[in-house]
Parts: C-alpha cells; sequence; structure tokens
C-alpha cells in the first residue's frame, strides 16, 4: 500500500453537506473490474455536461484546482453506497486527502485500505481552510500525518485520527498481511466454534 | 467476563473477537460472506497478485445481482462490460470453490433477499457483503454490516476484519402503526428523525411494541434503511417470529441442531439494565405514510404534508442543500405532496421487493389499472419471490392492471442495467436511495412504501394510501 505522511498540495474547496459515493463517482463506471481508470470520471454529473463538454464552475474545472490533491468539504462526506470505487477514483484524480467536519463510516474505513488519509476538523476549522483555500487558490496547504496537523498559511490545526490506522499508513501497510500474523488465532476461534456451532459448519 | 448486562450487539461482539489489540482493535471473526459482481473483481484479482486463498469457501455464497438484465434472461447480456464483470465473477467463484446462484438459477435475486430466504442469515451471527445494505440482515438479531472491497479482500483471505466497537443506539417505536402505515413509514420517519448522519458510528437496535409485532419482511425493510441513517448496522432482536421464519430453510441449522441452536439464540436479546449511548422513543399512532420530496433519505415529510420552503431553515448549509434539491427535483415549495404528478413507478429493491411486500401491493391494486401515462414496473427481489407471486396470482393482478412483471435482480434501484429514469422523469420508488442521479440521469425519487407506491400507480400522483379505494 501506499504510503502517507506529509502531503503539501493544493486543495480545492466543496461546500456541499451529504457528498454520497453516487456523487464522487455514479454507477455506470461500476463495471469496471479494475481498481484504476476511474479518476476521469469523478464527479461524473457534477464536472461534465451531457455532452462531455467540462462545467467550468465545478471546482475541480477550475485552473488553479485542477491538480489538486486536497479535498475540502462539509459534514457527512461519502455518505451512501460502499462501493469503494469512490476512494478509487479520488485517488486516480491525485486525490490523496479530504478533510471535513464528519465522514460517513464505510467511506472513512476504505480511504485508509488505499492509503488515503480522511482529516476530522471542527466545522469552524474546515470553513476556514475552506475560505483560505478560496481566497488563496495558488497556495498549497499542508496534510502533516506524522505530526497531526494541517497547515495552511497560518491557520494550524491539529487532527485526532485512529493510531493503528495513522502507524499502517504511515508505514504503507497491508491489513491482510497483518491479520494473517494472527493465523492460529483464527485456527483456534474455528475449532472451537466446530464445536459450539456445528451448524455453521454443514 | 462479568455479568453485567449486555446488549444485544455487545453479546454478538464478544463472542467475535478473536484478538484484542492493545488500542482496542479488535480481529473480529466473519461467519457469512456475500459476494455479488460490482465490488468483488478487485478483491479476487487483490487475492491472485497475493497467492493467497480463500479461507472458507463453505461460508461464502455469491450471486449476481446489480448488474443483471430484468427481461428476458435468454438473451443474455448484450452490455459488454456488464457482461464482463459477471463473467468475472462466475470464474473467480468458480476457481474458489464458493457456491454459486447463476442468472438463470431461480435462487438468484438480490443478495440480501437470498441470504434470508437460503437460511444462510441467522441469529447472533457475523455477516458481511461488499454492499452498504448487508444492514438487511439484522433483522434476524445478527450483525450484519456493509464493507468496501479492500474488506471483502480481507474477508475472503481470513475470515474476519479488523474493527472497534461502535457505539449503540436503542430507537423503540411504541404502540400500534395505524392502518395504511408500514414498517418502511417507520425507517422513512426515524431517518427524518434523527438525519442521515445520525446513526454514524452506531449500531441501531430497534425495539418496541410496533417493531415486535412486525413480520420478518418488515423487520428487514426497517434494518435495510439503518445505513441511510448513518448507521452501519441495525438490530432486531431474535424472537419466536424470527426461528419460524429460519426454520426450514434450505442453509438453516437441521435435526439436533435446530434446537442447540434455538437454545443459544434466545440468550441473545439485550440484558434487562443493558445500558445504551443513546435512547430515542418513538410513538406508532404519530407516524404517517412517509414520501420524500428531495434529493436525501432525511428529507421525508409525510403524504398529507407540502413541500418545504428554504427560506424557514436557519442553517446556511441546510438551506442551501434544500434549495439545490427542490431545484433537482423540480418542485416549488408549498406544493401539496398529493399534487405531485409521476412519470415511473418503481415496486422492487432489497428494502420491499419481498413477497409480502407485493402482496401488499397487489391488494392495494386489485382490479384497478394503472393510471394513463404511467410506466410501472415490478421486479421481485428474487426468483422464488417471482414464483410463489406467480403460485399465488399475485403477478397475474399486477400484469392485468398493467404493470411491467420483471426477472429479479436489483434494476431501477440502481441503474446500472437498462432499467432507469431518464432525464427529468419522476418515480414512485420503494427503493432505499433518492440521491441525484441514482435511478437514473437526472431522475427524480420519491420513496414511498410498497403500499404507496401502489396507490400512486393506479392514480398517477402521490396518493395518500389511508384514503384510497
Ligand atoms: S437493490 Fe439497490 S440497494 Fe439493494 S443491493 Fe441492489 S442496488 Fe443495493
Amino acid at each position: 500500500m501506499q504510503k502517507f505522511n506529509v502531503l503539501t498540495a493544493i486543495a480545492a474547496p466543496l461546500p456541499m453537506v451529504n457528498v454520497d459515493t453516487d456523487m464522487i463517482i455514479p454507477k455506470q463506471f461500476l463495471r469496471t473490474i479494475k481498481r484504476t481508470g476511474l479518476g476521469k470520471s469523478l464527479f461524473f454529473e457534477m464536472r461534465f455536461n451531457a455532452d462531455g463538454s467540462e462545467k467550468p464552475d465545478f471546482v475541480l474545472n477550475k485552473p488553479a484546482y485542477r491538480n489538486a490533491q486536497i479535498l475540502i468539504s462539509d459534514e457527512n462526506f461519502g455518505c451512501g453506497s460502499s462501493r469503494e470505487h469512490a476512494p478509487w477514483a479520488l485517488n486516480d484524480f491525485g486525490i490523496r486527502a479530504v478533510i471535513a467536519p464528519s465522514f460517513a463510516d464505510i467511506f472513512h474505513g476504505n480511504c485508509f485500505k488505499n492509503g488515503m488519509t480522511p482529516i476530522v476538523l471542527p466545522k469552524d476549522q474546515v470553513q476556514q481552510l475552506m475560505q483560505r483555500t478560496s481566497d488563496y487558490p495558488d497556495q498549497p496547504i499542508t496534510v502533516d500525518l506524522e505530526k497531526q496537523e494541517v497547515r495552511a498559511g497560518n491557520l494550524v490545526f491539529a487532527f485526532e485520527i485512529d493510531a493503528f490506522r495513522r502507524h499502517c499508513l504511515l508505514n504503507g501497510l497491508d491489513d491482510i498481511g497483518l491479520t494473517l500474523q494472527h493465523k492460529d488465532d483464527i485456527d483456534g476461534y474455528e475449532a472451537q466454534l466446530k464445536q459450539t456451532q456445528p451448524w455453521q459448519f454443514t | 467476563m462479568t455479568n453485567k448486562p449486555r446488549t444485544l450487539y455487545e453479546k454478538i461482539w464478544d463472542a467475535h473477537v478473536l484478538k484484542k489489540h492493545e488500542d482496542g482493535t479488535c480481529v473480529i471473526y466473519i461467519d457469512r460472506h456475500l459476494v455479488h459482481e460490482v465490488t468483488s473483481p478487485q478483491a479476487f484479482e487483490g487475492l491472485r497478485l497475493a497467492g493467497r486463498k480463500v479461507r472458507r469457501p463453505d461460508a461464502t455464497l455469491a450471486v449476481a445481482d446489480h448488474n443483471v438484465p430484468t427481461s428476458d434472461r435468454a438473451l443474455g447480456i448484450t452490455e459488454e462490460e456488464s457482461r464482463i464483470q459477471i463473467e468475472t465473477l462466475e470464474t473467480n467463484v468458480k476457481e474458489a470453490g464458493i457456491q454459486y446462484f447463476g442468472m438463470n438459477d431461480k435462487r438468484q435475486g438480490i443478495v440480501h433477499i437470498i441470504g434470508p430466504e437460503q437460511g444462510l442469515t441467522q441469529p447472533g451471527m457475523t455477516i458481511v457483503c461488499g454492499d452498504s445494505h448487508t444492514s438487511t440482515h439484522g433483522a434476524f438479531g445478527a450483525l450484519a454490516f456493509g464493507i468496501g472491497t479492500s474488506e471483502v479482500e480481507h474477508v475472503l483471505a481470513t475470515q474476519t476484519l479488523l474493527l472497534k466497537p461502535a457505539k449503540t443506539m436503542r430507537i423503540a417505536v411504541e404502540g400500534t402503526l395505524p392502518i395504511g402505515v408500514t414498517a418502511k413509514d417507520m425507517i422513512l420517519a426515524i431517518i427524518g428523525h434523527i438525519g442521515t448522519a445520525g446513526g454514524t458510528g452506531y449500531v441501531v437496535e430497534f425495539a418496541g411494541s410496533a417493531v415486535r409485532a412486525l413480520s420478518m419482511e418488515g423487520r428487514m425493510t426497517m434494518c435495510n434503511m439503518s445505513i441511510e441513517g448513518g448507521a452501519r448496522a441495525g438490530l432486531v432482536a431474535p424472537d419466536d417470529t424470527t426461528f419460524k421464519y429460519v426454520k426450514g430453510r434450505p442453509m438453516a441449522p437441521k435435526n439436533g441442531d435446530w434446537d442447540k441452536a434455538v437454545a443459544y439464540w434466545r440468550t441473545l436479546p439485550s440484558d434487562d439494565g443493558a445500558v445504551y449511548d443513546k435512547e430515542i422513543v418513538l410513538k406508532a399512532e404519530d407516524i404517517a405514510p412517509q414520501v420524500t420530496w428531495g434529493t436525501s433519505p432525511q428529507d421525508v415529510i409525510a403524504i398529507t404534508d407540502v413541500v418545504p420552503n428554504p427560506a424557514d431553515i436557519a442553517d446556511e448549509g441546510q438551506r442551501t442543500a434544500v434549495a439545490r434539491a427542490l431545484d433537482y427535483m423540480g418542485l416549488t415549495p408549498g406544493t401539496k405532496m398529493t399534487d405531485i404528478i409521476l412519470d415511473k413507478v418503481f415496486i422492487g429493491s432489497c428494502t420491499n421487493a419481498r413477497i409480502e411486500d407485493l402482496r401488499e401491493v397487489a391488494k392495494i391494486v386489485g382490479n384497478k389499472k394503472v393510471a394513463k401515462g404511467i410506466y410501472a414496473m415490478v421486479v421481485p427481489g428474487s426468483g422464488l419471490v417471482k414464483e410463489m407471486a406467480e403460485a399465488e396470482g399475485i403477478a397475474q393482478i399486477l400484469k392485468d392492471a398493467g404493470f411491467d412483471w420483471r426477472e429479479p435482480g436489483c434494476s431501477m434501484c440502481l441503474g446500472m442495467n437498462e432499467d432507469r429514469l431518464s432525464p427529468g422523469e419522476r418515480c414512485a420508488s420503494t427503493s432505499n436511495r433518492n440521491f441525484e442521479g441514482r435511478q437514473g440521469y437526472k431522475g427524480r425519487t420519491h420513496l414511498l412504501s410498497p403500499a404507496m407506491a401502489a396507490a400512486a400507480a393506479i392514480t398517477g400522483r402521490l396518493t395518500d394510501v389511508r384514503t384510497f379505494s
């Protein structure tokens, strides 16, 4: 898995509540059997007109934000469908961190599995970051996972993050490999389950 | 272990922790894993690349549902990417030795309908699937939740997940539901009450006399939409209604095991004095038939209400969201919900495409006809539901009324196959999501119960089923 340590990049403000995963990547792109290639369809309906031309008002179509690697949005980001295609699409576009006052659970978890960092900050701090990145579109901001802070000009905001997930991100660790170290425990649990709930195994 | 009273959730959780890390992250054993074509190909590919095997193919069941055509199956799948995706699933499950219900198997259907139908879903189990509506299975008192594709791969390889315990919420609905008000109205009212993020971080247990009185189908409808309230899982304590439903199904415990299983299941309901992080009580008598006006399931009101006015909302973020939703939905504030004219009616999805739902629809439809200009479709949740509905004469009633009677699948719930709304079309739908574009680009969705959808199909507009005759 790709490591995440310190990212200094352009941040795009998307001031919308309840950005759902259908918006992030609509169903017509879920027919793929690959994890890559979804970036061009990210936010498809918000980003493109029916004829395929770009909607100039959408934040990621504005010249200053085209190469954004950080997204700042509002409450309940990533709600709805569990599709991991949503973080894949963001990642493929180049977005490696999302900052919001709150995230939906499944999306939040999915980010970590793809070397992406979802950052929860209080609403007023998120507002300030949105304001700053609107006022100074070409000035990068920094997401520092090691120090657990977001820095933008003179704004410095500390954030909390699950210690285990942070450790995995910093070291690029793959969950499956870690879990397989407990193979004996899994074997033992299963052996016992066979005794107590034999009907599960028929 | 102390004798502290525990909730149903805590009991299931404790029984599945096989390792606890210092920071509180637990390795949780997963009893059952459901797999479908859309969220699994990358997981199988990951396994292959790492040289890993599926640990328990016997605990895994696969089906194609999201992307299958619901028209004549004999024609195969014309859309190439869809076909490749389903063929990929077939190759993957064959290689791993996983049981699979193919497109022409009558047990095929929506993944959350077939699990319970086959008796795979049982109380006390942990059940996952790469799909957010896995919460449906919580109706049996199983801890069931949706996962992403990386976690699908994790479960395939290890039969476990890394998780931290959730907070617990108890939502009790007390009293008796008024005539014409159903489980769907209850859950929509709850979402309207707590909001789409109200349940984030919680596992919600639905309780109270109105929930206890529900059939398994009704409980599934409620748990199905827990995720729309932000909760990853919903639960209903198992009881005799549950056991009766499970008994005798193909994958249910058999013979001597049955009594042992039931004895265990009876220990699961929350203990007296168990403490929840949050409790909410609603009165069943206060709930009217619900319908959504916007583009989030929390945008819901009683059918007797009017379209809300953004100007009445103080919070700026919410006001903008409501204005945007009304613009998308093409609605004017103050319009009576019952004045909203429809183009389509969709009866289907893992929320409401079980046999009981279709019986309810047929009862309302009777010998009436679908309104002129309305296209109304019924997509049964599984091949077995379809077969039952045909045997009971329900299919005939609906066909005679002018409904399009389809093959099972997710269909226009998400419009991944060719069943979808055209831009601007307005649809009354028994599904669970009214997001922008969910049922088709620029399509407009009003969520409601099967009974309400049936009435709407007959009148051609949103209709209060209580005054419909
Ligand atoms: S019916 Fe709809 S909500 Fe249910 S699994 Fe299919 S797409 Fe998802």
